[in-house]
């Protein structure tokens, strides 16, 4: 028998347990993170867990995974292996500085520093909030803004560690730095997780997240992550999401770059119940250029939902957004793509397409462009396409005998290879290219030496 | 070889082909000529297999099989090849992937191993040649931005790859200035020997001088109307498709 729980009970479910753990929360907390947490709540509280009538959330009904039953893991979880024993990343030329995030706590024994240039920092939030209380606390909350999404807002409620990225002034770290988020909990679980990367003046740094679920049990993640990239910086951000279909996940990632500063993302969403990636990058330093990349295969019953906003606040700027889709079966998508001009951001060149392939009838994408232009003197455009396979490309492949299935493969690489190619670490690209592969030939597209061969 | 009988195809209810009779025997080469609309390419993509033709009567068979039963790839692999009159564009396909897959999925339905990368190398570079295929080309995605000559000779290209039994080719010569016309004429008939057969499609009977047929056949609204030996398509060059229409007026 299922129960019709309504948005408001949900919300004030939420605040019964905020009000219980709220001690335990702030008990082991640094100042800086406990500082915002009561307004946080507030700010979650008067928002609500949005509905489909909130206009940001118009196409993610967060409801169903809301209303499961967690387990809230605020505290450092104990445990007796070591996540690198069971989970091994199975791309060989990969040569990364290696983290694991459990449950959105950084892992105690992870020990990537060592062939770190001087001076870099990479470990985790809670503690680099204590040993460099001045340098978080400049950055903690400077762009997820509480009052503007109440997933932010709970998050800042509930936030306890993370990873810390801290990447000098002129230091360029060659090697990527990979962070694995692995899920693996008892029971079902709400797992919260709050990152922190600051790249100073000239920094350049590569990230690669890897988003897993060990096991099948129910979580809801609610992460956020806020990139500060200072003037001439440079960062890539490359995200592969690939968890089990009970899985929801909630990402929110906020830019601020400044001037001559590059910055890419791409996201590539392989498996999950539920995903939403909320990105807002704000270009705030003239000669800057953002490009944002997105690629996701569903099927079943999956949904994802990328929600970007280009915020253009300086002249002489350009972004890039370019999101695909391949939808089978009962999925849908959604994609809302703002770009926003101030009037001051003069000769911008802002860029924005979603092409979506839906491969049977009951596939849904929902795509929506939104452009608020206040300059005079910018250059935007934007695009969206929904369409299924080629079938004149269909059969020039079988009439040089192809199999069907071979050449509907083939298809949707190249479909995906537009987004693919923008990943510049070559090993990953490829790696990216094989999981693609086994995804779309409905193999399972995990890491094969996952010990736990979770058939989901 | 080959052997079409009463073939009646429609597509959306309107009938494009009328009752066609063929019959082709090993190492023939038979010209199939007409004016706009007669039907040349619904006969040509019929035999590669598209799906969105309706056959509603007649029978097609090939080598003794049952053509009209067979899938398109299950065709090209008993050695059926149709050369595009317009060869798709297929960004994010690269060539070389597109090749090796169809040349291994031929090798595979004959028992055949497949090709390693070094031997594949090696044959394209082998048929590359006969063609004056650009290596440039076989870099880039299928077809992409390939001109209207580099387009038909990657056609012929492939057909060297897959060393078809029946090759039909439909328009080749549209789009080619005399020196690739030649050059592909020359693919063409190097390819020849007395097993395979070859249809060629055409408007003009300037690819006739180079490929030179045993039979010519007239296609008029979705009827073979005549049928002769390569003189016919001297015939056609000089007087034109009127006289066909006029005989065949009622």
């Amino acid at each position: 028998m299922s129960v019709l729980i309504d948005n408001t009970d949900l919300t004030l479910r939420l605040a019964g347990h905020f009000r219980e753990a709220e001690a335990l929360l702030a008990s082991g907390s640094p100042e800086l993170m406990n500082l915002p947490r009561k307004k946080a709540f507030q700010d979650f509280i008067a928002q609500g867990i949005p509905t489909r009538k909130s206009e940001n959330y118009k196409y993610t009904n967060l409801q169903p995974a809301f209303a499961r039953e967690y387990h809230f893991l605020h505290q450092r979880p104990k445990i007796d292996f070591k996540p690198g024993e069971i989970f091994r990343c199975d791309v060989p030329q990969l040569d990364t500085h290696l983290v694991i995030l459990l449950n959105g706590w950084y892992y105690e024994e992870n020990s990537p520093l060592a062939g770190l240039p001087d001076g870099v920092f990479l470990g985790s939030l809670e503690e680099a909030a204590r040993k460099y209380p001045e340098l978080v606390a400049q950055h903690y909350g400077s762009l997820a803004e509480t009052v503007a999404d109440p997933l932010v807002a709970l998050n800042t409620a509930l936030a306890r560690d993370g990873y810390f990225l801290y990447v000098p002034k002129n230091v360029r770290i060659d090697k990527p730095i990979q962070v694995i988020n692995l899920l693996l909990a008892d029971s079902d679980a709400y797992v919260t997780q709050r990152n922190l990367v600051v790249a100073e003046p000239g920094a350049e740094v590569k990230l690669i997240l890897c988003d897993h679920t060990l096991n099948l049990n129910n979580y809801l993640n609610n992460s956020v992550t806020e990139i500060l990239i200072d003037e001439n910086a440079s960062v890539d951000y490359y995200t592969i999401q690939n968890q089990h279909n009970q899985s929801a996940s909630v990402n929110s990632v906020y830019i601020r770059q400044m001037e001559n500063s590059h910055v890419t993302t791409n996201t590539i969403s392989l498996h999950g119940g539920l995903i939403r990636n909320n990105l807002k990058v704000i270009i705030d330093g003239e000669n800057s250029e953002a490009n944002v990349y997105g690629m996701t295969f569903l099927d079943r019953k999956q949904h994802v939902d990328n929600f970007t906003q280009i915020v253009h606040a300086k002249p002489h700027c350009q972004s890039n957004q370019l999101y695909k889709n391949v939808l089978d079966e009962e999925s849908s998508g959604a994609f809302t793509g703002q770009i926003y001009v101030m009037r001051d951001a003069q000769k911008i060149n802002a860029y924005q397409r979603n092409n979506n392939l839906l491969l049977t009838d009951k596939a849904l994408m929902q795509t929506k462009p939104q452009l608020i232009i206040e300059a005079d003197d910018v250059k935007c455009s934007h695009g969206a396409t929904i369409g299924q396979i080629d079938e004149e490309a269909l059969f020039y492949l079988r009439a040089r005998g192809i199999e069907e299935k071979q050449a509907r493969l083939m298809l949707m690489n190249a479909f995906a290879y537009e987004v693919i190619r923008q990943v510049k670490v070559e090993p990953l690209r490829d790696r990216i290219n094989e999981l693609i592969e086994k995804r779309l030939r409905g193999e399972i597209s995990r890491c094969h030496e996952c010990a736990y061969h979770c058939n989901c | 070889m080959l052997s079409i009988k009463n073939l009646c195809v429609s597509i959306e209810g309107k009938e494009i082909l009328n009752g066609i009779n063929l019959e082709i025997n090993p190492g023939e080469v038979h010209a199939i000529m007409g004016p706009n609309g007669s039907g040349k390419s619904t006969l040509a993509n019929v035999l590669a297999g598209k799906e969105e033709y309706e056959i509603t009567d007649g029978e097609i068979y090939y080598l003794g099989e049952n053509l009209l039963e067979l899938s398109p790839e299950d065709r090209a692999r008993k050695g059926i090849f149709l050369s595009f009159q317009y060869p798709v564009e297929i960004p994010g396909v690269p060539m070389i992937n597109f090749l090796k897959t169809a040349v291994n999925e031929h090798r595979k339905f004959k028992g055949e191993k497949p090709l390693t990368a070094g031997e594949f190398l090696k044959l394209m570079r082998e048929k590359k040649q006969l063609v004056e295929m650009d290596t440039e080309l076989t870099n880039r995605s299928v077809n992409e931005g390939f001109s209207g000559g580099e387009k038909k000779k990657n056609e012929i290209f492939q057909m060297a790859l897959l060393q078809p039994r029946l090759a039909i080719l439909d328009e080749t010569d549209s789009g080619l200035d005399i020196d690739a016309l030649k050059t592909v004429a020359h693919g063409v008939n190097a390819l020849r020997s007395p097993e395979n057969s070859t249809i060629v499609v055409t408007h003009y009977q300037r690819l006739l001088d180079y490929i030179v047929p045993d039979h010519v056949h007239v296609l008029y609204k979705g009827r073979i109307v005549k049928s002769a030996g390569k003189e016919l398509a001297f015939e056609l060059e000089e007087k034109g498709y009127d006289w066909i229409k006029k005989e065949n007026e009622d």
